[in-house]
């Protein structure tokens, strides 16, 4: 059979393709200009090679807030996703208080993040703070800008408070499509509640476990506006992550060559952690079904 | 094993029944002889998985009591009962290989290893998966699955009780006769108690020495697949049960006569006089096709299903179904049913009216 050959059809594409353009193809092409030349304003552009990338591998400073951020990300993983698995499975499954349960959870997520910042930068403040004055008060020596640690469990907490909902909810909803004839025929097999969660529930729960971690780890990897709201970085340098320097190095001192072979490593590391975990991920599940 | 006793037991999910009708399973008492095969036989929706989690221990009856023998388990836990139920949709443990989900309920039990392996060997071989016990069970066909399933129900060899709740829904026709097959085997050779529910007649029929029929959470008859047949105690045993149906007609019933629409059709016992809805119930196996007894009909069709024919007829707008032998001669210028007295009961209210005593055979 003869094709039917209709490359007026491309044009169906193009209001696609003039959206991606201008909200991301061209800013990152931008980004990528700036990277590779020095620039004094004026528009003006010296060509530069690769030597920013070359500076930026180098830094201290930029290894620093790496590590940081690695931190950052590990700690609040560890403690969201099994107090998340924890929370979904001590929800009521149906009723007036799985609804109440429900809103409740979503409320933290509702909220934006300068706001979310803003609530706990006054929550943990010890003068006014609900938080900080009554741990005075109790005679703890608590006091996030001066502390370093105070400064790391106030973001910390502040996350976790933020996203384990989320994480939450998706095991939630993985748990709610598990038939209830699982549980009875568990039941009749005398499993333990261990067995139980071990060899039904982690099961059904890992496709959406999968996405919560995977959520997780971009959201944390790029967390700016809740810890500059409450800590600026600080105290010192001991909570700027990844974001929060690049902003320091682009905005604040204008170096938009550096910043910008910055912003294209950064962006390279998620995409790289990502697909890693998608990729570990993903081949248990096609171990297992080969076997 | 045990006789299991159902005493003065019903159930309702709501949490202030009002009314009989807020309740699923209307009051009951029922005795599961020990060793019997059952069939619990009903239309969808009729409350028999609700009896079969009763008995398993997943639901607590509103009330009554269960007895397992002499012991009240009413509110025993389902683990403390020993019994083993599969159910309508396979339940596979799907991270486990096929040998980890026979051997799971055995090994939660904490018995020995080679007891363990020796018994879902032998289990495997009951249902033809001996070749991939060390599969892991995803990725397997529902077929497999619900074998594994009913495997798993039958590895304990000491359970009080196995219930079946529609187990070859989701199997193919040919696996199903060989399961069923199967499951009379075991049960001859282990003599536990099984309760196998479904909407099958054939399946029932087959499978059961004794059928409890349900109908609007309510055991409406119990008895062999004959006593089904022959002696139907509610109309809704009539039609459920047989291909086609009992043929029902509403009619005035006197002694040993009933008047169909002014035709008077003559009955094989005294009846006295039924009140209420009184109806004549006949199997269409004997009905006969005439030329000059019986009701004057008019044959809208007949169909050969096989074995036999089935003739359709109308009857003042309502069906009546005759079922003629293969070789049967049907004669042109038949319009007319004839009923066998011996056949032909009596409903009142849809429940059956037991002829005065001794008369029974007589008036025919």
């Amino acid at each position: 059979m003869e094709k039917t050959v209709n490359h007026k059809a491309w044009f169906l594409v193009l209001p696609v393709l003039v959206l991606v353009a201008f909200s991301a193809v061209i800013p990152l092409m931008t980004v990528v200009n700036y990277s590779v030349n020095d620039t004094f304003g004026n528009n003006e552009f010296f060509w530069n090679g690769l030597d920013w990338f070359d500076e930026m591998i180098h830094s201290d400073r930029l290894w620093a807030a790496f590590w940081r951020q690695v931190m950052f990300s590990a700690i609040i993983l560890v403690i969201e996703v099994p107090l998340g698995i924890f929370i979904a499975l001590n929800m009521p499954k149906k009723g007036i208080w799985a609804s109440v349960c429900l809103v409740l959870m979503a409320l933290p997520l509702l909220i934006p993040f300068n706001v979310v910042g803003t609530i706990w930068q006054i929550f943990g403040r010890v003068d006014i703070g609900l938080l900080g004055h009554t741990l005075q008060a109790l005679g703890i020596d608590y006091n996030y800008v001066n502390d370093p640690i105070d400064a790391w469990a106030t973001i910390i907490i502040m996350d976790v408070w933020h996203w384990t909902s989320l994480v939450a909810l998706l095991c939630y909803a993985g748990l709610q499509s598990i038939p209830q004839a699982y549980y009875q025929a568990a039941k009749i097999d005398q499993a333990s509640r261990w067995k139980v969660f071990r060899y039904i529930e982690l099961p059904k729960m890992k496709g959406v476990l999968l996405i919560a971690v995977l959520l997780r780890f971009m959201d944390s990897f790029m967390i700016y506006t809740e810890p500059f709201v409450v800590t600026g970085g600080g105290p010192g340098n001991s909570t700027t992550f990844l974001s929060i320097d690049l902003v320091k190095m682009a905005v604040g001192q204008f170096d938009l060559g550096p910043a910008a072979a910055f912003s294209i490593m950064y962006f390279l590391v998620i995409m790289l952690i990502s697909w890693v975990f998608y990729t570990v991920m993903t081949s248990f599940d096609r171990e297992d079904a080969q076997k | 094993m045990a006789r299991i006793t159902l005493s003065h037991l019903a159930h309702s999910y709501m949490a202030n029944p009002r009314g009989e009708q807020d309740f699923a399973l209307k009051e009951m008492d029922h005795v599961w002889d020990d060793g019997g095969a059952y069939a619990l036989l009903g239309a969808s929706g009729c409350g028999k998985t609700t009896l079969l989690n009763i008995i398993s221990g997943l639901l607590r009856p509103s009330q009554g009591r269960v007895l397992f023998g002499e012991r009240d388990v009413t509110d025993a836990a389902t683990a403390e009962r020993n019994i083993a139920q599969v159910f309508q949709f396979p339940v596979v443990y799907d991270t486990m290989t096929v040998r980890d989900n026979l051997a799971f309920p055995l090994r939660n039990r904490g018995l020995g290893a080679a007891y363990v392996a020796q018994r879902v060997q032998t289990i495997a071989r009951m249902i033809g998966m001996e070749a991939e016990l060390g599969r892991k069970a995803r990725g397997l066909t529902a077929d497999a699955k619900q074998k594994i399933s009913l495997g798993r129900g039958m590895v304990r060899e000491d359970v009080n009780a196995i219930l079946f709740d529609e187990p070859l829904t989701v199997i193919d026709p040919h696996m199903k006769w060989e399961l069923r097959t199967q499951l009379k085997a075991l049960h001859r050779q282990f003599g536990h108690t099984m309760i196998y529910v479904t909407h099958d007649q054939t399946e029932a029929l087959t499978f059961a020495d004794k059928v409890v029929v349900m109908h609007e959470g309510r055991v409406v008859q119990t008895g062999t697949p004959e006593e089904l047949f022959e002696r139907p105690s509610h109309t809704f045993v009539g039609y459920f049960i047989g291909s086609p149906g009992m043929n029902l007609l509403d009619a005035k019933v006197e002694g040993s006569q009933a008047v169909v629409e002014g035709v008077p059709v003559q009955l094989g016992a005294q009846y006295g006089r039924p009140e209420g809805r009184v109806q004549i119930g006949v199997r269409p196996e004997f009905v006969r096709l005439t030329r000059d007894e019986g009701l004057p009909v008019r044959i809208t069709r007949i169909e050969d299903v096989g074995r036999h024919r089935i003739a359709r007829a109308e009857f003042f707008g309502r069906e009546i179904n005759a079922i003629l032998a293969e070789d049967a001669h049907v004669p042109a210028d038949a319009s007319r049913l004839a009923f066998d007295p011996n056949h032909t009961l009596v409903y009142a209210n849809d429940w059956r009216v037991q002829p005065h005593p001794g008369t029974e055979g007589r008036a025919a």
